[in-house]
């Protein structure tokens, strides 16, 4: 994957600024980076799901249906009357459709799915009766039944317990090992520094991109925070205005 | 055998008299097409949404009653028009306005219903008025039986084809969006099956206790049960036994049918807010239950 001056905003307000770099297939990445800093942003467009302002981005060899994405859990109804066990299974839309029905062998896969992330015999279970961190544990098995060469994680482990996190750190090693690639926006960076080699810190431009460690200096962090200033999201308008001018 | 049947006050009045069977005919169409849409207008939280939309009704159909008389076609396709034609403004409205859109739907709501009630007076007497804001689920004849059984058929098809879209549609939409291009499909198909079946129950119950029969037996069904092919199953069942319970209350007690059906469905709903296992008055009483919502 490439970025190329990747420029990226709502409204023409931009969010993250003239990105520059390339993912290689198969890393494990993490993005962090202060609030507002457009992490979220950067990887809705790695999604497709949002056009760049200006520049490029390339995803070579993976299409938009190829990517799993899991976003913050903001449009998901989980009182929605639905069992865990066929809430997880739409993850294998790519396989089912709309119509078709599940076989043996990709029921047997849903109960796997079901089982690495911890929630054996809650299939039966209503959704809504899953606790946050079940909750985000059933979402990681709808992704896993996705199967997709390419994983997008938006601060997955928001709200939920320590046990989770490991289990569900777990899985994520478990995909990178099966060769996918893994792109998380996180906020904990000492979960970073122990999960992720990779790292891209970003405080609305690119402030370090590349081995964890060096990235998650002390100079490096404290760049990144002052790049974000007040942290208000107007600010990022001026520092552009030269590039608007320029369009 | 009809005449041991004859002799029950419960099957009597549906084995002596033809419109009391084509009363039960209707409901029983409705209870199995119109009850299941509800179920998901339930769920995708937008049951006021069908309030409003059963009174976007009323004007296309006032307008099939200026040009033709009480005619079944011209009624059903100006209430079809006019349906779909509120549906697509008020959604674009709250998109593209600063209106939000329950007082866009409220707007259309309220133009709907003044400007079909005046179109029929323009015309009619108050008893087509009555005809078209109650209902005549007591004269359904051989056509509008037919079209009630049509609308029906059609609903429950487009139900079990696109049963897997609907329910990702209003579990998580975004997710839909993400792994299928059907998602557009699910939310019109949806709203034309919606406009379908209110224009059904507008023959039968009017416009103003159309969504009673998708609404109400929905709604007790979920203080039930917390899957959704079950709560699909459950709803029709309870929207059978309210329509049977409300038809036989209004001939022993010489009641209005339709105010009388939607009332027993309302009352299956109170009983259920009380005594069903996900109502929160059941969960507190019965410590020793334990079930999960």
């Amino acid at each position: 994957m490439r970025f190329d001056n990747l420029t990226l905003g709502y409204n023409r307000h931009p969010a993250v600024h003239h990105l520059h770099g390339e993912v290689t297939a198969g890393s494990r990445l993490a993005i962090v980076g202060p609030n507002g800093a457009g992490k979220s942003t950067l990887l809705k467009a790695i999604a497709g799901e949002l056009r760049p302002l200006q520049g490029r981005l390339e995803r070579h060899g993976v299409q938009r249906h190829q990517i799993a994405y899991l976003t913050q859990q903001a449009t998901l109804d989980s009182s929605f009357p639905i069992l865990v066990h066929d809430f997880v299974a739409m993850g294998l839309w790519h396989k089912i459709g709309a119509f078709s029905g599940l076989d043996q062998a990709l029921r047997q896969r849903i109960l796997q799915a079901l089982d690495r992330v911890g929630l054996s015999g809650l299939q039966k279970r209503p959704l809504g009766s899953l606790s946050g961190g079940q909750l985000q544990r059933a979402l990681f098995a709808r992704v896993m039944l996705q199967d997709a060469p390419l994983v997008l994680l938006d601060e997955p482990y928001g709200a939920i317990d320590g046990a989770s996190v490991h289990d569900l750190a777990a899985v994520v090693r478990h995909w990178h090992a099966e060769g996918r690639t893994v792109i998380a926006v996180l906020h904990d960076l000492e979960h970073v520094r122990q999960e992720y080699p990779e790292a891209l810190l970003l405080a609305r431009e690119l402030v370090a991109r590349g081995e964890t460690t060096s990235v998650l200096s002390e100079s490096n962090l404290l760049r990144a925070r002052q790049l974000a200033g007040g942290g208000d999201k107007e600010v990022a308008a001026p520092i552009c205005h030269i590039d608007e001018v320029g369009t | 055998m009809s005449d041991a049947l004859s002799a029950l006050p419960l099957f009597s009045p549906f084995v002596e008299f033809a419109f009391m069977r084509r009363a039960l005919a209707g409901c029983l169409a409705l209870s199995l097409g119109a009850t299941p849409v509800g179920v998901f207008l339930m769920l995708r939280r937008m049951s006021l949404a069908g309030d409003a939309m059963s009174h976007a009704i009323l004007p296309g159909a006032a307008i099939g009653y200026l040009v033709a008389g009480l005619s079944l076609p011209a009624m059903t396709i100006g209430g079809l028009l006019a349906g779909l034609a509120v549906a697509v403004l008020s959604g674009g409205v709250a998109r593209h306005t600063v209106i939000r859109e329950d007082t866009s739907l409220a707007t259309f709501y309220l133009l709907s219903l003044s400007a079909g009630v005046l179109i029929i007076s323009l015309r009619g007497s108050s008893v087509d008025l009555l005809h078209v804001l109650f209902g005549s689920v007591l004269a359904l004849d051989d056509a509008a039986l037919l079209l009630l059984a049509g609308f029906a058929s059609l609903s429950i098809v487009a139900l079990a084809i696109g049963l897997r879209l609907f329910v990702l549609e209003g579990c998580d939409p975004a997710f839909l969006a993400r792994i299928s291009r059907l998602g557009p499909l699910a939310h019109y198909g949806f709203l034309v099956l919606l406009v379908l079946n209110l224009v059904a129950g507008f023959h039968a119950l009017g416009t103003l206790m159309a969504v009673g029969i998708m609404i109400l037996p929905a709604a007790a069904a979920r203080l039930w049960v917390c899957n959704i092919g079950p709560l699909l199953l459950m709803a029709s069942g309870l929207a059978i036994a309210g329509s049977i319970t409300g038809l036989l209350l209004s001939y022993h007690i010489n009641l209005p049918a339709g105010p009388a059906i939607v009332l027993t469905l309302g009352a299956l709903y109170l009983l259920s807010l009380a005594i069903g296992p996900l109502a929160p008055l059941a969960s507190r009483w019965r410590s020793g239950w334990h079930f999960e919502r």
